[in-house]
């Protein structure tokens, strides 16, 4: 038999019918929704009289509009935000479709709730209106983001109409550096491929570098492959996947647990397996690493300055090296760590997760942000958000200065609600340093929430190993 | 859906690498629960003056009196990247584009083009590039045609440059075809593979 990859496996295992002309008609396992786009996508469908097929494999959360104040209600900074919030809720409950409302325990960023919950697992097909929905991929499931239109698709046929995309094997071997994270080794790669890197691949990580990841910095890592311009993440699930997803609300019980282990445990590449592409990093020579500009490609070590032309000419255009430059207010030949910060994020589907937070906690513990540092902690999940406050983390964070935030994606990006102030420079533990992104005409540098921490510490960009404990 | 057949009209060129649906349609213009009435948002960031402002920048390609009419961008590559929201393809669907060139398209993008009957059309940068710079000398004489029956874009000069779109997406565009009422056509065979499946992997029905 033909070796295959896990993808090829995955995507064979869920083909409903060969549609002819190179495409499959693909069947859906699980689809998300949050109230950012769900609401029009299900009035849409009931506008046509199109049923949900499936509803009890439908989830749908309140992340991208809800405020993260404590105390919030259906009322938002954002203008309009309750037509979202209200629209989606009224839509999930007619459909039948769970819903994790604002209260409810469960609520969450949508990429962070569906492992909390073992919505996704391994060897799923799970699609959602939102890009970083490859973020799942870390627990070994075919995941990837979608429009609205092929959301009404999914729901009305539990199917995909797909053209199988190429293949592209990531392979990172050696050890990260103590201090070097899977947010450091993301921004990383995609310095070294540049934001069209993935060209619509659907990317498998592997080496002996991912395995040693734990699940939430696989999640990051696959999370930010979306930047690359790839199709999907997968990462083959291994025993850190499984012992995650036992005993969890939608995992599966007895016989039928015993079942999907065995078959989970197929679930990876053939060794001969045909990639159309394969790149290769080696995780020793990581460092800490922050964008200097405009996209995620834009990209130096936190020991390094901001880059001449010459540095990047092979990855930017003349044009896209001038405007980030202009529009960050930047020279180059300064170095990253003497740029003073206005703000310090840390949240995101990237890094919101347990781990993030106790890893940024062990940098506050003890010291006070910059004066003048507007810092903000958004937990990925009311799940995330308790366990941190058991932990005591909330303590840590609230003593240096940190506001203590609800679940919600919050100030990933601005919505017309709340947002950073006019021109300010953004040190951020999310995904996308676009113009604005943050709010207006803001400066946003990506980086770990490490990076984050120690940076609002000093009041300027920082490299965080130098107070690592 | 209109089906896309061969299209010639004005292009605009908008030539700058990783353009993010942040940019095309920013968050905050996306303001009601609906599919409409995002046009006027498109590029806002770049179109107008200050931040949720409507004062025209007029150095910015669309708001040049040249480009009155254009259903043709040209752009750089990675064009779409970033968030999902297929509010950036309405945007520019209802604003008249038809066709984006680009040499490259963020996936999600793409796809969401093809569901709305716009043209993801794959051209090398220097075939864009030699395009818009045919265009800017007299935008509104020296327009572009894409046929896509034939697969080719034809520039002002005449030349022709071949590209490639995946055959289901051509399909659907030629055709104008609605992908759920054409699936809903093999709703046995979903069915059929639901019942099998669930033999396999009860786990997934919940």
């Amino acid at each position: 038999m033909t070796p295959r990859t896990l993808v090829d496996k995955l995507w064979d295992a869920h083909t409903v019918a060969e549609l002819g002309n190179g495409a499959s008609l693909l069947a859906i396992d699980r689809i998300m929704l949050h109230e950012r786009t769900g609401g029009v996508a299900l009035r849409s469908l009931k506008a046509r009289g199109r049923p949900v097929l499936a509803p009890h494999q439908a989830f749908c959360t309140m992340d991208h509009v809800i405020d993260t104040f404590i105390g919030r209600t259906d009322d938002t900074v954002m203008p309009t935000g309750r037509a979202f919030i209200t629209a989606t809720r009224d839509a999930a409950l007619e459909a039948g479709i769970q819903l994790f409302d604002i209260g409810d325990p469960r609520q969450g960023i949508v990429h962070v709730i569906s492992p909390e919950q073992a919505i996704v697992l391994p060897g799923v097909t799970l699609v959602c209106p939102d890009s970083h929905t490859c973020t799942q991929g870390a627990f070994g499931a075919l995941a990837w983001g979608i429009g609205s239109t092929e959301a009404e698709h999914a729901l009305a046929t539990s199917s995909l109409r797909m053209t199988r995309p190429k293949q592209m094997r990531i392979v990172v071997e050696g050890r990260l550096s103590p201090g070097v994270t899977a947010k450091d080794l993301a921004l990383h790669i995609l310095g070294e491929l540049s934001a069209a890197g993935g060209r619509g691949h659907a990317i498998e990580f592997a080496g002996n570098a991912i395995t040693a990841l734990d699940l939430e910095g696989r999640q990051t890592l696959c999370n930010m492959a979306t930047e690359l311009a790839a199709f999907s993440a997968i990462i083959a699930p291994d025993n850190l996947v499984f012992d995650y997803l036992r005993g969890r609300t939608y995992a599966p019980v007895g016989d039928d647990w015993a079942k999907a282990e065995t078959y989970w445990r197929t679930l990876k590449s053939d060794p001969d397996a045909h990639f159309d592409r394969t790149a290769t990093f080696d995780a020793a020579g990581v460092a800490p690493m922050v964008t200097w500009g405009t996209s995620p490609q834009q990209v130096v070590g936190i020991g390094a300055a901001v880059p001449t032309y010459g540095e990047v000419a092979e990855r930017d255009s003349r044009e896209a090296y001038d405007r980030a430059l202009k529009y960050m207010d930047l020279d180059p030949g300064l170095p990253m760590t003497k740029l003073p910060i206005d703000a310090a994020f840390i949240g995101s589907c990237t890094n919101s997760r347990i781990t993030d937070l106790r890893r940024a906690a062990a940098i506050l513990e003890g010291r006070k942000v910059a004066p003048g540092v507007k810092a903000i902690c958004v937990p990925g999940s009311s799940s995330v958000k308790k366990q941190a406050e058991d932990e005591g983390l909330d303590t840590i964070f609230r003593a240096a200065g940190f506001e203590w935030r609800e679940s919600g994606c919050s100030m990933c990006f601005f919505a017309g609600g709340e947002s950073f102030g006019f021109r300010e420079r953004v040190v951020t533990s999310t995904n996308r340093n676009f113009e604005s992104r943050q709010g207006p005409e803001t400066r946003s540098h990506l980086a770990s929430p490490e990076t984050v921490a120690a940076s609002a510490i000093a009041g300027h960009l920082a490299d965080p190993r130098a107070l690592a404990s | 859906m209109e089906p896309f057949t061969i299209l010639t009209a004005v292009a605009a060129p908008l030539i700058r690498d990783n353009i993010d649906t942040d940019a095309i349609i920013p968050s905050r213009e996306m303001k009601t629960v609906a599919k409409d009435g995002l046009s006027d948002g498109l590029f806002a960031g770049w179109r107008y003056l200050g931040i949720g402002g409507r004062e025209p920048d007029r150095g910015f390609v669309l708001n040049d009196p040249a480009y009155a009419g254009a259903r043709i961008l040209l752009a750089g590559d990675n064009f779409g990247c970033g968030s999902s929201r297929e509010h950036a393809v309405w945007a520019l669907a209802e604003y008249g584009f038809r066709a984006i060139l680009a040499p490259s398209f963020s996936p999600i993008f793409a796809a969401n083009c093809v569901r709305n009957g716009l043209a993801p059309v794959v051209l090398a940068a220097a075939a864009v590039g030699h395009i818009a710079e045919q265009v800017e000398a007299e935008p509104q004489a020296k327009q572009v045609t894409v046929d896509l029956v034939r697969g080719v874009v034809i520039a002002p000069d005449g030349a022709e440059s071949r590209f490639e779109l995946e055959a289901e997406a051509r399909e659907m565009l030629l055709e104008g075809l609605d992908g759920i009422d054409l699936t809903l056509k093999s709703k046995d065979r979903i069915a059929a593979f639901r019942a099998n499946d669930r033999l396999i992997r009860p786990w997934i029905y919940l």
